[in-house]
């Protein structure tokens, strides 16, 4: 299995290099607590691309997105984790975000008394001094913030109030695509973006995102369903089970398995194992 | 205050310890160290006081040495010893100053470093300030423009020279030299402080602000600040403090004695950064401190707002007599505590008068190996009937070695009157810190962030200015709480 692994690396990594690799995933193990959520993840994902992951609950998809991001609480046992180039795994959780890094959380955490906009504001001033910016100008600021909160159609009034406290379940989510929209991000992570949002909100939101894909910029979607994916349409499919990328595929495979579901992919790893 | 500030002072506040350590090489005048009638007698000549007041402060010396130190407190901390305590020092200098130009320039220039300008025309808010160094006032602004209004704004050592007859009358009347041990002691040897009086009808034209410095080694601070607004005034005073650091501990027992008349209102708020002491926890002031207001007349309103991020301990109970019908107490507290720092405080409010209105909110954060008690007394007397409290209590710790205790203590005597207390303990969580790390805010910024936030409520009651160097405290006295 290992050799095959190192082998299909091979044979993808060349391709990787062409000039427009963005994200390079080899071999990633990660483990919470001394349990083990992921065994061997590879993924390459170049400028430009939309990967759908999807998967049964409890697969790691989560994991993957947090470990990405940075957080502290998994141990990377094995693999290396490159974004244009540099070692991501070595970095702080703020660092990689200062890079490009963005992840739209599945559960958007509350902060008390601190105001979208002052949060926002701290994070774009961060990023620019880690690019040796001045901070921005008020006013560039905040005309910046209206221009953004159109993509997602983002009422004005949540921004002021304290970040993500008392919203709902789907403004949580548009104000994670509004930060997104705001922080421009090289590589963003989307977490189950869609569940919570309603049918228009989903419609919405999605727009946004298309609207912000470039030949740049590319997007890791996390999600359990079509629906999303008949928006934002992906270049590649990845099934997430028990750690691993079990299959991959274009668009066609997530049509697949919104009708079969996840039994007869289960039944392929079974068998090969 | 706008967004744009805000972020300002998370940027600017970068690695740094307590920077207003420093101190000044000024040549002083100082009494023998120790405590008697005859230290006492020193510096009551020293200030040339009438007879009547050394009088009273031989009274209260006479009553402190009957007097034990107090002990019901939620720390414990080395015993002082008054005989290692210098009680009076000050520059040397001419006592009475007719303008800024016979000021020491060493002193002007440490002020000037503190950032607190004390030649007017360079000051570009109307803030008047009185500076107070070690024992004596140094410098009062603003003073002319002031007088126009029949505002009084100055030391307490001049007000005793200038208006005795008002000294005189509010003197000790809401905190009396037998109120408690460190009463006591003030009063037998307060050196100097701030004096108010706002006279009928008058809204005081600009915020007035001391500035306390205690800059010499082994010295004890007691100042003494009396603020009188009379029938339908108003006034808004703020209070600041340093210390240069020192290994030993340095005693701090201030009073302030605040009086309002029918329809008055006075607004003090606190910005006390003094030295909290090294990380191991050496050095810095014990900050114990009377504060006391009466709400004399009707309608009338005292508002303590406090944010507390310096000394070694704090401990301090700013509060309220709310003697006339419909008066209204507020409490407004920031408490931050780092590496061994404890704080102890919290406020009373008596009500006394009907229809009386008291709030409290106290926002306590913990971090190290530090301990915030909140501790707070809510009494109301059978005849202030139909008389409000709403207490509010919000704990905050970071870190799992600090500690946070609430005390709150409820009378109630009768039976129309309505007090409720609410409280909450949270924990900055890892989650809170993953998310702003994961927007690219590093996690010192991101806890300078999250604890504004939950001081909002405080932090706005401050005038903008303080508001802004208060928030800029809150994230230096938190630096390095999270390992
Ligand atoms: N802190 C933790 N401690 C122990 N187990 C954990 C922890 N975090 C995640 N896990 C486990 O790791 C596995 C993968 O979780 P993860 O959240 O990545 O799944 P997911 O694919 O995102 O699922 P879902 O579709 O339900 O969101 C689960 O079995 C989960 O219980
Ligand atoms: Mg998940």
């Amino acid at each position: 299995m290992n050799e095959i692994e190192k082998i299909g690396n091979q044979t993808l990594s060349p391709l990787g290099r062409v000039g427009e690799g963005l994200l390079s995933i080899k071999n990633l193990k990660a483990e919470i607590e001394g349990k083990k959520i992921l065994n061997g993840i590879n993924l390459e994902v170049k400028a430009g691309e939309v990967h759908a992951i999807m998967g049964p609950n409890g697969a790691g998809k989560s994991t993957l997105s947090a470990v990405l991001a940075g957080r502290a609480d998994y141990d990377v046992t094995e693999g290396s984790v490159t974004l244009d180039g540099k070692d991501l795994l070595d970095m702080s959780a703020e660092d990689r975000a200062r890079e490009g890094v963005f992840l739209a959380f599945q559960y958007p955490i509350e902060i008390p008394g601190v105001s979208t906009t002052n949060f926002l504001k701290t994070a774009v001033n961060e990023k620019r001094k880690y690019q040796g910016l001045e901070p921005m100008e008020a006013t560039d600021f905040l005309k910046l913030m209206r221009q953004k909160m159109e993509f997602v159609e983002m009422d004005k009034s949540l921004t002021s109030r304290s970040l993500n406290e008392g919203f709902s379940g789907g403004e949580k989510k548009r104000n994670e695509i509004f930060q997104m929209a705001m922080l421009e991000p090289k590589l963003s992570i989307l977490d189950e973006t869609d569940s919570g949002l309603d049918i228009d909100a989903l419609r919405l939101v999605s727009e946004g995102v298309n609207k912000l894909r470039s030949k740049d910029n590319a997007y890791i979607v996390i999600t359990h369903y079509q629906r999303l994916l008949d928006y934002i349409v992906p270049d590649f499919v990845h099934v997430l089970y028990k750690g691993r990328i079990v299959k991959s595929g274009d668009a066609s495979l997530a049509k697949e398995l919104e009708l079969k579901g996840y039994d007869w992919i289960k039944a392929e790893v079974e068998a090969s194992m | 205050m706008s967004e744009n500030q805000e972020v300002d002072i998370i940027d600017e506040v970068i690695s740094q310890d307590y920077k207003y350590g420093f101190s000044t090489d000024i040549e002083m005048e100082t009494a023998p160290m120790g405590l008697s009638e005859e230290i006492v007698r020193f510096i009551s000549a020293k200030k040339n006081e009438p007879e009547w007041l050394l009088e009273w402060r031989l009274k209260a010396y006479r009553y402190w040495l009957t007097l034990k130190e107090p002990t019901w407190q939620n720390f414990s901390y080395p015993k002082v010893n008054y005989q290692d305590i210098i009680f009076y020092a000050a520059p040397k200098q001419k006592i009475t100053l007719d303008s800024l130009d016979q000021v020491d320039p060493e002193l002007l220039k440490t002020f000037e470093k503190l950032g607190i300008s004390l030649t007017e025309q360079k000051r570009l808010t109307g803030v008047a300030v009185d500076a107070v160094f070690d024992s004596v006032s140094i410098a009062t602004t603003f003073k002319d423009q002031l007088k126009e209004k029949g505002v009084i704004f100055c030391a307490i050592s001049e007000a005793v020279h200038e208006h005795p007859e008002l000294v005189r009358k509010y003197l000790g009347s809401v905190v009396p030299a037998t109120d408690n041990y460190y009463a006591a002691l003030n009063s037998a040897v307060f050196s100097d402080g701030s004096f108010v009086y706002i006279p009928k009808g008058v809204r005081c034209p600009m915020e007035l602000s001391t500035y306390f410095r205690i800059n010499a080694e082994n010295t004890g601070q007691f100042e003494r600040t009396l603020i009188i607004a009379d029938d339908n005034s108003y006034v808004s005073y703020l209070e600041g403090c340093t210390a240069p650091m020192r290994d030993e501990n340095q005693l701090h027992a201030a009073v302030v004695e605040l009086v309002t008349h029918n329809h008055a209102e006075i607004k003090y708020s606190t910005v006390q950064n003094w030295y909290p002491g090294d990380k191991e926890g050496k050095g810095g002031i014990y900050n114990f401190v009377t504060k006391r207001g009466i709400c004399e007349g009707s309608h009338s309103k005292i508002s303590w707002t406090q944010v507390e991020t310096g000394s070694a301990i704090t401990w301090k109970y700013p509060s309220c007599i709310l003697k006339g019908d419909y008066s209204t107490g507020e409490f407004f507290s920031v408490a931050v505590t780092n590496n061994h720092q404890l704080a102890d405080t919290g406020t009373k409010m008596v009500h006394i008068g009907k229809h009386t209105k008291s709030r409290i909110v106290s926002k306590g954060i913990s971090a190290g190996k530090s301990h915030n008690t909140y501790r707070g007394l809510v009494k109301v007397n059978k005849k202030a009937e139909k008389s409000r409290n709403h207490t509010q209590c919000d704990s905050m710790l970071i870190g799992d070695r600090s500690g946070a205790h609430t005390f709150p203590y409820i009378e109630v005597n009768n039976n129309t009157s309505q007090v409720e207390h609410e409280a909450s303990t949270s924990k900055i969580g890892e989650d809170q810190l993953f998310y702003c790390n994961q927007r690219g805010i590093g996690t010192e910024e991101a806890i300078g962030l999250i604890v504004n936030g939950f001081c909002k409520e405080v932090l706005n009651q401050l005038p903008m200015e303080f508001a802004v160097e208060a928030q800029k405290l809150l994230a230096v006295s938190l630096e390095g709480s999270v390992g």
